[in-house]
């Protein structure tokens, strides 16, 4: 079975959600990109596109519509090639109307896990559940009459564990997207000890047709990026239990918001990444990242005490925020929530007097935005972060902190064998963060 | 061809700014102005100077693909709309793609050759930005031959065009000057623009822009040997200005002085069927100026400045040659030198052109009659460029798709 059988049927679950509608979205095009190459004139190209939710299901096919006309709009230099023989179609605005029926056309919506039954690729992207997982794989795998391989979008749980529980003697692989899959050019690749040769082979195949930045990471709970994000959070949190004496607990989570995006220039602070992910996600992956690696302390009682309290985060059907530990404002971070008096508090209470404590930003900072699409990146940051490194505010020591524990972090994967390498590492965090740079840097000693 | 049997002058000159990616205030989500307010703005903005529509006789309005961009037929009734005064007059649309602001002039010109007009308001406008660059690039594809050209075209149909005149270019007379000579090119728009607060351009603060316009092209998203700073942008503006006799002037109280005399024209068109014979020239253009230069009676050591019709940097280039400055292959050589640049021998697009100040496609032929007034009746402001007593003449050449509709236009500043 060479690529392109291969993908002549697939099953994308959980299509529906957050990850699975761009997997949905990314591999429904390859597929209808490979009907249009010359050599596959013959092939039908079916998606299953399977989700508990029936009106998710039809959110799905509006978000593909959408998007595909997006990508077409960018591939139609390639597509009015493409598309060459189709004496009807003329103008760039009929192809890339052609495209999307063609795109969608291969997209079956159903609430049905039967409708996996024969395909040659099954895609899982449901919640980040071991049990949850095994159930449906089980399932699959003995109904299947094509031997499927399975490709689990699982962020955290081993793949050698789900091998081994659904008996699927190599025919899984761990194929992590980042968010929204569509945009993050990252894909972490795993394998189980026992994933077969040629799954791997297709998997790399895969990835460099969907144009995406492959890490290869160990089979480790958490992976490199969770192994990363995770242990980043959790000092975030620490941090905030410190200084909450001082600032309170709202001024605390302003402060680590505001030391994690604007003094390390990230794209968002660590309260709003955690907002972003969802805390139950959070939860759900500090739990099988904490059952399989004891001792390492990944759990937070400050996460379940908010989720206790009904506070969860991700986002709304549309891709906009929730409120989670912070309060959005047209999307951008307004307020923080108080778990003792169950409200948000405006920011504007707490900030004059926390930025006064923190002191200035060092005055070369510049939003991480302006700082991705600098030329000399490299140079800015030299620079920048010398003039962090010279400050004495408490908002620079906080930084360097910071910074220090997310080097440690990235250390400690290469040490652990996590990640072959500090710059997987560093890949990871830039490509499937969107960081400016890697944790593993000389910017702090 | 012989010389205008009466004179014909131009005054009251008036252009929007070129809206589009460049400009601060435009943002492509939020809501802008229409046609019918491009076209007001031009119309006032000439009859303020001209006392009012009723001095007008007759009304004619340029523009290319309203019925694609702002599905909007039947322009010549939006000239009424200009002001009430203008009711009732006679009035028409003219079309040839990016070459119909010059047959926009044209057509003023002769109805005062004809003397069934003494005073006739042309305006050039296009609103382009309603729609995406990919279906823009649709639209404007009509300017080529739909039946025979456009399913075998690329998705930017005329940019690709372009692109394959630039590499016939390159492989006749070399590209690495060739391509500097591109982004000396684009040096010179933007730094014009710059100046003129109307341009496109005016906000552009890039340091090196030569190092910019040097980015390799994009084959995978865009076309194989020109990037996105060797073309023209996309952009929403009209112009407007008044063509005019002697009785004309009287009669609107503008002395010759704030005027600008027609003193030659060229009238061009190729078929649209035929494709270019040698793709690195532009033939249709080098007859329009040389009809042009010859009905005016004057060399080309006369010119003091041009206005080109630089829709593609290459399109720039292939100018230079056709307007017969450079012989073929060293048109590259004369932009390097600078003789294009304001401190030049001959000041080119003083503005920006198209590339600098815009290029609202079917308004670009009377923008460019416009920056020409502007300049040699010292109407310039920031913009102006020193021209000597001893070349007192103008020269604007006006372009419809490839090189098929020209219009090359001769003026004398005023004595």
């Amino acid at each position: 079975m060479n690529y392109a059988d291969r993908l002549e049927n697939v099953s994308v679950l959980g299509a529906a959600g957050k990850m699975g509608s761009g997997i949905v979205l990314l591999t429904a095009m390859e597929m209808a990109d490979l009907s249009l190459e010359p050599g596959n004139p013959s092939k039908t190209f079916t998606l299953q596109a399977v989700d508990v939710s029936s009106t998710a299901l039809s959110g799905l096919l509006k978000y593909l519509r959408d998007q595909v006309q997006r990508e077409a709009e960018k591939k139609a230099v390639w597509l009015r090639k493409a598309y060459e023989n189709r004496k009807d179609l003329i103008e760039n605005e009929e192809i890339v109307d052609q495209y999307i029926e063609d795109v969608l056309a291969i997209v079956r919506p159903s609430t049905k896990v039967e409708a996996a039954y024969d395909s040659t690729l099954v895609f899982e992207a449901v919640n980040e559940n071991p049990d949850v997982k095994v159930k449906l794989f089980s399932q699959i795998r003995t109904h299947n009459s094509k031997d499927a391989w399975f490709l689990t979008n699982t962020s955290s749980i081993p793949i050698s564990e789900l091998n081994d529980r659904v008996n699927l003697n190599g025919r899984i692989i761990g194929f992590h997207f980042y968010n929204p899959p569509a945009v993050q050019k990252l894909v972490e690749l795993i394998r189980a000890g026992s994933t077969l040769p040629e799954l791997a082979d297709f998997s790399q195949q895969f990835a460099k047709k969907l144009r995406k930045t492959v890490v290869l990471s160990n089979d480790v709970a958490g992976f490199i990026g969770n192994g990363h994000f995770m242990r980043d959070a959790l000092h975030g949190i620490s941090e905030v239990e410190r200084l909450t004496a001082d600032f309170g607990f709202a001024g605390s989570v302003y402060i680590v918001n505001k030391i994690s995006q604007d003094f390390l220039i990230r794209p968002m602070g660590i309260f709003q990444l955690v907002d972003y992910v969802g805390l139950d996600v959070c939860q759900c992956i500090m739990r099988v990242m904490n059952e399989r690696l004891p001792g390492a302390g990944l759990n937070s009682s400050f996460i379940d005490k908010l989720i206790s309290l009904k506070i969860f985060g991700g986002q709304n059907a549309d891709g906009s925020q929730k409120d989670g530990i912070l309060k959005y404002e047209k999307g951008r971070p307004a307020g923080v929530f108080d778990p003792g008096q169950r409200v948000y508090v405006p920011f504007a209470e707490v900030a004059g007097r926390c930025d006064e404590k923190l002191g200035p930003l060092p005055s070369q900072a510049k939003p991480w935005k302006h700082v991705i699409s600098q030329a000399d990146r490299t140079g800015f940051l030299d620079g920048y972060f010398k003039q962090l490194r010279e400050m004495s505010t408490l908002g620079a020591d906080l930084a360097r902190k910071y910074g220090r524990r997310s080097k440690e972090i990235g250390l400690g994967l290469v040490k652990d064998r996590v990640a072959a390498r500090e710059e997987d590492v560093n890949t990871v965090l830039m490509t499937g963060f969107y960081h400016a740079y890697g944790p593993v840097n000389h910017y702090f000693q | 061809m012989k010389n205008n049997r009466r004179r014909v002058f131009m005054t009251a000159g008036c252009q929007t700014v070129s809206m589009g990616t460049g400009r601060k205030e435009f943002h492509p989500k939020k809501p802008r102005p229409g046609l019918e307010e491009y076209i007001r703005e031009a119309g006032q903005g000439v009859l303020k100077q001209i006392g009012g529509g009723q001095n007008v006789d007759e009304g004619v309005i340029s523009n290319f693909m309203a019925g694609r961009f702002n599905k909007q037929g039947n322009l010549a009734a939006l000239i009424p709309y200009v002001d009430e005064s203008l009711r009732w007059k006679p009035c028409c649309r003219v079309e040839g793609a990016c070459g119909s602001g010059g047959l926009g002039l044209m057509t003023g010109i002769k109805s005062v050759l004809a003397e069934t007009a003494e005073v006739a308001l042309i305006i050039g406008v296009e609103v382009q930005n309603t729609v995406k660059a990919i279906y823009g690039a649709d639209i404007l594809a009509g300017a080529g031959w739909f039946r025979g050209e456009r399913k075998a075209g690329h998705a930017y149909f005329f940019p690709a065009l372009f692109s394959d005149r630039a590499s016939a270019y390159f492989q006749k007379y070399g590209r690495e000057k060739t391509r500097r000579a591109f982004a000396r090119w684009y040096r010179n728009a933007v730094e014009n623009a710059r100046l003129c607060e109307t341009a496109q351009e005016f906000h552009n603060t890039a340091e090196d822009l030569e190092s910019l316009a040097l980015t390799e092209p994009n084959p995978r998203s865009f076309v194989d040997h020109l990037n996105v700073y060797d073309c023209s942008k996309v952009s929403d503006a009209a112009a407007g200005i008044a063509v005019v006799s002697e009785k004309g002037l009287d009669r609107i109280g503008i002395p010759k002085s704030d005027a600008v005399e027609v003193v030659g024209w060229g009238q061009v068109e190729a078929d649209l069927t035929i494709p270019p014979e040698d793709l690195t020239r532009l033939e249709t253009t080098a007859r329009a100026v040389k009809k042009a230069l010859e009905s005016a009676g004057i060399t080309l050591g006369d010119l003091g400045t041009v206005e080109c019709h630089d829709c593609f940097t290459i399109s720039g280039l292939l100018s230079v040659e056709a307007i017969g400055l450079a012989p073929a292959g060293s048109g590259a050589d004369y932009i390097l030198d600078g003789k294009t640049s304001r401190q030049g021998a001959i000041p080119f697009n003083t503005s920006g052109g198209l590339i600098g100040w815009g290029h609202p496609t079917g308004g670009t032929g009377v923008r460019q009659a416009v920056t020409v007034w502007q300049q040699l009746t010292a109407k310039a402001g920031n913009w102006k460029v020193a021209i000597s007593p001893e070349h007192p003449y103008a020269l604007s050449v006006n372009m419809g798709g490839n090189d098929k509709t020209v219009v090359a236009i001769v003026y004398r500043r005023p004595e």
